[in-house]
């Protein structure tokens, strides 16, 4: 988990209020697996004072690109970076996606809000292994949609301005169905809510299904104990969301 | 020792009783793990020493989430002592932690003065730890922990049993969140104690006010970070001036000078806490700074900034607020 210094090199607005900025970080780009994350400071000052964390969205040889919107005081200073100057970053974090598993053939990646984030970089890695890509990604609203860098897209929108109306769990259950005999893993990302139902959806469906999690985190490293996640294992009543996650098979967690 | 430029060294070590410290910074209990953790990020035989994540008597899960939230230069942490026991601690991390070259105290936490007593117990059988830490100030349990800490008699109590089974270096690490920590400091050193840490975090509170619920899962928890610091430093000011044992000040360094300022309000030594959660060299950054301080300021040995505040008040702040 080596600090790097990384220059901004662009950024650049790809929905409404969703932005991507790309960093200099030839150290780090090629370290990083499909799911893990970058903590990032997004200031020198100490105000606010806990690093950030981000999901890679995508790497080239020599930069990483995160994807996040203005939630919160500190994307809002990340909203104001210009090109050249520098960000603190720590990284890779985190435990990737498995996606070295000869059981599914077929990945279907699942989406919500700006839980499309990792995706374009397992989308990258899911196609150099050989496996059939097929993205559902849901969003509010035709404005909030991301489909940037993603394989044989279909969209679900929460008010039917683009694709299918409904959220992207209800269109998962659609979809499912026209994936019968083929071998498939579910690989989803988004708020936990959307994260529960889509877990729940897959043990129905007997898909197996990792999730990406997402919360506050103190370090990102596990020495602050800060963001545990409740395991169904009772002798593990919690893991850690920076260090043993954010990746976990959704058959694991206690939702 | 911190080479000078011009060949000499700023004089930086101390020891506390049988425990040598190379350096005047250690890193705060339940902020760098136990020990292992940042290896491949920091040279923590560039310390002065590690202190560990308390320890208990069995593995403790801790607290469901949310178990932090970040306030205004700060962050409050209700943990509840979430670590793996003394045992595996023993099994899992010691034989590592003895081949770094690093001071190294053990923080103990427990709910009855037995199982303090116990955790020690089975900790003197092994090599290589120089020290132990006693957390009688952790707001964030239900049974021991503050309870011990905001009551002198079992401050006393625990520090004298303690203090009957080891010859290692016994500190105290004592809670801000009583209304004279002088009290606590001279009850630790009357029974023997080496030194005293000071302090653990402040309890505070963080609410939702859409929700209006609080947002850690225990309602309250502990402050630490920048936003104490100034508290922190009245705390050590007074304890030192209660005690001749060290004082150990924590609380809210961030930097070398940060660090300087609590060895002029009485602290011997600093540890640094959440500041390892923003940079993990932290501590060792923190030790470097201090060293060009003292270049700077033509201070050739570290010790003689030790309570060497210049108490005459009145000095313009202007210069540095502007």
């Amino acid at each position: 988990m080596p600090l790097y210094s990384c220059p901004v090199r662009s950024l650049q607005t790809v929905a409404r209020n969703i932005f991507v900025l790309s960093l200099h970080a030839p150290g780090l780009a090629p370290a990083v697996r499909p799911g893990q994350f970058v903590n990032i400071r997004v200031n020198d000052a100490l105000e606010p004072l806990l690093r950030r964390p981000f999901s890679v969205h995508r790497t080239t040889h020599d930069a990483i690109e995160i994807l996040f919107n203005i939630v919160g005081k500190g994307t809002a200073l990340l909203a104001e970076k210009r090109e050249g100057d520098v960000l603190d970053l720590l990284g890779p974090l985190g435990v990737p996606f498995t996606l070295d598993d000869d059981r599914f053939d077929t990945a279907l990646l699942v989406a919500g809000g700006l839980g499309v984030a990792p995706m374009p970089l397992t989308t990258v890695e899911l196609l150099h292994r050989g496996k059939a890509v097929r993205t559902l990604v849901g969003a509010r609203d035709a404005a909030s949609l991301v489909t940037r860098h993603l394989h044989d897209v279909v969209c679900a929108t929460d008010d039917g301005s683009s694709g299918f109306h409904g959220n992207v769990v209800a269109l998962l259950e659609r979809e499912a169905g026209q994936l019968a005999g083929k071998r498939v893993k579910i690989f989803a990302c988004g708020p936990h809510a959307m994260l529960k139902a889509t877990a729940l959806a897959a043990e129905r469906l007997g898909i197996p299904c990792e999730v990406s999690m997402e919360g506050p985190m103190g370090c990102g490293i596990g020495i602050c104990q800060g963001c545990p996640v409740e395991l169904r294992d009772a002798s593990h009543r919690y893991a850690l969301m920076c260090k043993d996650g954010p990746t976990f098979d959704a058959q694991a967690i206690r939702w | 020792m911190h080479k000078r430029s011009g060949g000499d060294v700023v004089q930086s070590a101390f020891s506390i009783g049988s425990a040598e410290f190379k350096n005047r910074v250690l890193v705060a209990s339940g902020t760098f793990g136990y020990g292992d953790e940042c290896t491949d990020a920091v040279d923590i035989a560039q310390l002065g020493g590690v202190v560990t994540k308390s320890l208990s008597m069995k593995p403790r899960d801790g607290n469901p989430p949310p178990r932090i939230v970040e306030t205004t230069g700060g962050m409050l942490n209700s943990i509840g002592l979430a670590n793996i026991g003394v045992h595996r601690f023993i099994a899992e991390k010691m034989p590592f932690l003895r081949t770094v070259d690093v001071t190294l105290i053990v923080n103990i936490a427990a709910s009855t003065v037995d199982e303090y007593c116990a955790v020690l117990d089975l900790l003197e059988g092994e090599e290589g730890i120089d020290g132990y830490e006693i957390n009688i100030s952790c707001p964030n349990v239900k049974e021991g922990g503050l309870n011990f800490g905001t009551n002198c008699q079992m401050t006393s109590e625990i520090t004298r049993r303690l203090r009957a089974r080891t010859k290692r270096p016994l500190f105290i690490k004592l809670t801000p969140n009583v209304t004279h920590i002088a009290d606590f400091a001279r009850a630790a050193a009357d029974e023997g104690a080496d030194a005293v840490s000071v302090m653990n975090t402040l309890i505070g509170m963080a609410i939702n006010a859409r929700t209006r619920r609080p947002i850690l899962s225990t309602v309250t928890g502990g402050l630490s970070g920048p936003a104490v610091k100034p508290v922190a430093l009245a705390k050590v000011y007074e304890a030192s001036r209660a005690v001749k044992i060290p004082v150990i000040g924590i609380g809210g360094i961030t930097n070398g000078v940060d660090a300087i300022e609590f060895l002029l309000a009485g602290a011997t030594a600093v540890q640094v806490g959440t500041a390892n959660f923003l940079d993990p060299a932290a501590g060792v950054r923190v030790a470097r700074e201090m060293a060009s301080f003292c270049e700077e300021q033509k201070v050739s040995d570290m010790s003689t900034l030790v309570a060497a505040l210049d108490a005459r008040t009145g000095v313009s702040v202007l210069d540095s607020w502007l």
